[in-house]
């Protein structure tokens, strides 16, 4: 049989020190991101602050900078303008939305039709949001993740124990919040589609969790001593570390496809479940386990 | 043992027989006979992938509610000076009027709201020597029914539009208290669309006062009168212009009374669209007598506070019809008609969004999306193959099993495919892999433990299916949330992630365990290829 690990026997519990520093260090970072997130600092889509967002298709290349001027001097100002690599489309995304009559949409093909005049252009898509419903959507975003980890500390509190409740909770958070730090950091786009990965991610993280904890929860029962506790999750671990490592791969590599093939929607999508993978099955050896470790010791 | 292998590979093949009948559409159209038995439902697409308009409506049911105030205020004025009651003040704010009457009038007036205007209740009453100033609410109750018809009344109005504009498959449906959201599948000009669905179309004749014109030169209009702008279009040079008109403010008809209303070419238009109205017979009385009383004069057709026309009335119109010109294209006119006979809102609507999607971005998308599907399939099927050799290839059609059980229920279901409903596959697919690792890598185990093959796949099955149970389930909790609380492709997203659990929970178990313990029983083979 192929086997990529066998009988591995890696100290876990041993580097949680050092996990917990790393993993201090970069849920800093996500809570900073997430403070400039709740302010509207940080690249978010007109979903949440309002505003007006066009992916336009060009028949000739234009420059990014001419067609900004463009705009700007169209009395488009506060516009963001990304180009979509390798091809003649562009985002263009303004924190204008329609005021009564007056539509952005309208106003911006006028200022492309009368100064682009030899360059014809197809709008792909648009998307108008008033300032109010991102406010709502906000609301719900936060509700729903609040929600889902509240639904899952009580599901494995009752499936396990309280203490593995919160450590899976912590450790969910923690890689939402990690994913969050990354995509700031990056100056990605945070959109509603990124919010869906968060909240994927966060399955996919617990899944991870459930399995090491599920066999932890195995070897408990044939312990001997309660001194034990430490080498039985490094045990368990081990255990099903062959099927995180397979898992892991498996999935990345379809991630990887979409991120190839999927286009330029699909790819930061795809792109955070990646990395959100990565980090997923990170926290659930190296944060989850070891804080029902140390918890339990303080405990007793 | 035996038996219960046959139950579930017949379980297995039902499911798998009903699916491929659902899947059927997609593929190919049925035809003749088997049209009447089989279902003709496709997967249903999301706007994301079809391309089309989503539109999210607010109902100022502010301005609403002002209007009916304004109304209620004018009508109790007429009642009273009909009563007799003289009033010393009139007064209106938000939902309340203030009259103020002499004292011994309190009982006549009491009787005439009472009578006429039982949805008004009377509340503080100040006094001012022989004078009261009474006021006069529309209870909290009241003012929740309004704004329940009119949400109502605006959904229908908006479906009787998108109706006779002619969309197919498109959703109406109310959100929240006073939104409506519009979704419009596979528009070709959303435009358009949107300018029919957003005007308000509150029609009204009033007269136009040529009295008092020749004197006024701007600023604010005479007593009882408003301006407004008419729009005038020259037939050769095709320029717009707009002209201030001095109205009178009384409305003398409005399009409540249309009956119909419908585009006609040429007469006195000269080949240009206009649009014939017929009113009911309460209109037809009304437009009778109104024109009786004006020959001569100009009446005005408005539409939305902007006026269309204001032809002369050359003599008395029976039979209550009229036309509306304006210049129009004969889209303009199609819509125009359309907005008559589908009625008014009964509020000025607002567009608090407006996400508009090409189709060719939409196709671009379903491509790409598919395509990074089956290549990803592919390579996990090779490496699932690479690794668990002959075992591999029992998780392959496992998982083939899960994606037709997967797309049958979509289609059985009518639910809606989005495009983080395909990532949703793809993770649903994932997880199915994970699900077999999981069992495989416990025979794995097993075996090493130097059980037998039967007992090692028995024991692999049983322990791993704790873990499986419990990961599946903490997604279905999560994709719960996203489905209540998510909109549009998230909701996309959550379908597939809660419709791909319970059927993995199904294969993953039900169906590479029938394959096995088959071929348990009917190989009994002493060495596994794992």
């Amino acid at each position: 049989m192929v086997e990529l690990l066998k009988n591995t026997n890696i100290d876990f519990i041993g580097f949680r020190k050092k996990a917990f520093i790393i993993s201090l260090i970069l849920v800093l970072i996500g809570f900073y991101a997430f403070i400039m997130v709740s302010i509207g600092k940080a690249n978010l889509s007109v979903d949440f602050t309002g505003g007006t967002n066009l992916q336009i298709k060009f028949e000739n290349q234009v420059d990014i900078g001419v067609l900004r001027e463009v705009l700007v001097n169209g009395g488009v100002g506060d516009v963001q303008i990304q180009q979509i690599s390798g091809t003649k489309e562009f985002f263009i995304k303004t924190k204008l939305s329609d005021v009564g009559s007056e539509k952005i949409q309208s106003k911006i093909s006028a200022i492309l039709s009368d100064q682009l005049k030899n360059n014809k252009y197809e709008i792909l898509s648009s998307s108008m949001v008033g300032p109010g419903v991102g406010r709502d959507l906000k609301k719900y975003a936060i509700i729903a993740v609040c929600l889902a980890l509240l639904g899952i500390i009580v599901y494995i509190a009752w499936r396990f124990t309280f203490i593995s409740g919160i450590a899976a909770t912590i450790a969910t958070f923690h890689d939402v919040v990690v994913i969050l730090g990354v995509f700031y950091i990056l100056g990605k786009e945070i959109n509603l589609l990124i919010i869906t990965a968060l909240l994927t991610i966060a399955g996919y993280s617990l899944q991870d969790t459930v399995v090491v904890f599920d066999r932890i929860r195995e070897n408990i029962l044939k312990m001997k001593s309660k001194n034990e506790f430490g080498e039985t999750i490094n045990k368990s671990i081990n255990e099903v570390l062959s099927r995180t490592v397979v898992t892991g791969i498996s999935t990345l590599i379809v991630l990887a496809v979409f991120m190839f093939f999927g286009g330029e929607v699909l790819f930061d999508f795809s792109f955070a479940l990646f990395i959100g993978l990565i980090v997923g099955t990170y926290s659930s050896i190296f944060v989850a386990s070891p804080i029902v470790y140390v918890w339990r010791n303080k405990v007793r | 043992m035996l038996k219960s292998i046959k139950l579930r590979v017949i379980f297995i093949v039902l499911f798998l027989v009903i699916s491929v009948i659902y899947c059927l559409p997609n593929i190919i159209e049925p035809t003749g006979a088997w049209k009447k038995y089989l279902p003709s439902d496709k997967i249903h697409l999301g706007l994301d992938l079809k391309g089309g308009m989503h539109l999210l409506l607010e109902l100022d049911t502010a301005k609403m509610l002002e209007n009916m105030v304004n109304r209620k205020f004018n009508a109790v004025k007429d009642g009273m000076i009909r009563d007799g009651i003289r009033f010393l003040g009139l007064d209106k704010k938000e939902n309340a009027l203030f009259i103020t009457i002499r004292a011994e009038q309190k009982d006549k007036l009491y009787n005439l709201i009472g009578k006429e205007f039982s949805d008004m209740k009377a509340g503080a009453i100040k006094a001012d020597g022989e004078n009261l100033t009474i006021e006069f609410l529309l209870s909290e109750k009241e003012l929740t029914n309004i704004k329940e018809n009119a949400v109502h009344q605006a959904l229908e109005t908006i479906r009787n539009r998108i109706d006779q504009f002619g969309v197919s498959e498109p959703v109406i449906v109310r959100q929240g208290e006073n939104q409506i959201l519009v979704q419009l599948p596979g528009i070709k000009d959303p435009q358009r669309a949107l300018e029919l669905i957003g005007r308000t179309a509150q029609l009204e004749f009033k007269l136009v006062d040529e009295d008092n014109a020749i004197r006024y030169t701007g600023g604010t209009p005479p007593e009882g009168d408003e301006v407004l702008t008419m729009k005038t279009k020259n037939k050769e040079t095709g320029i717009s212009t707009t002209t201030q008109i001095l109205l009178k403010k009384q409305s003398l008809l409005t399009g409540e009374l249309l009956t119909d209303a419908r585009v006609k070419l040429g007469g006195e238009f000269g080949g240009e669209p206009y649009v014939a109205i017929e009113f009911n017979s309460e209109g037809a009385t009304l437009f009778d007598k109104v024109t009786a009383e004006n020959v001569g004069k100009r009446i005005a057709i408005i539409l939305d506070n902007t006026v269309y026309s204001a032809p002369v009335v050359k003599e008395r119109i029976s039979g209550g019809k009229a036309t509306i010109s304006g210049s129009f294209t004969m889209d303009e006119a199609k819509d125009l008609a359309i907005v008559l006979r589908a009625g008014a809102l009964p509020a000025p609507v607002r567009v608090v969004q407006n996400i508009t999607i090409g189709p060719s971005l939409g196709q671009d998308s379903i491509n790409k999306g598919l395509k990074a599907t089956i290549v990803g399939s592919i390579l996990v099927i090779i490496f699932m193959i690479f690794y668990y050799r002959m075992s591999g290839i029992i998780a392959n059609i496992a998982l083939l099993l899960n994606l037709i059980y997967l797309l049958g229920a979509f289609s059985a279901l009518k639910a809606t495919m989005t495009l983080p409903g395909i990532a949703g596959i793809a993770l649903t697919i994932g997880m199915g892999v994970d699900s077999n690792v999981l069992i495989f890598e416990r025979i794995r185990e097993e075996l090493r433990l130097g059980k037998t093959v039967r007992a090692a796949v028995d024991a692999g099955y049983t322990k791993a299916w704790v873990a499986i149970f419990d990961s599946h389930i903490t997604t279905l909790i999560t994709a719960g949330v996203l489905f209540m609380f998510g909109t549009g492709p998230i909701k996309g997203f959550a379908i597939t992630l809660i419709i791909g659990m319970i059927i993995n929970l199904f294969t993953a178990v039900f169906g590479s365990k029938a394959i096995f313990d088959w071929i348990m029983t009917k190989y009994k083979p002493r060495k596994l290829s794992i």
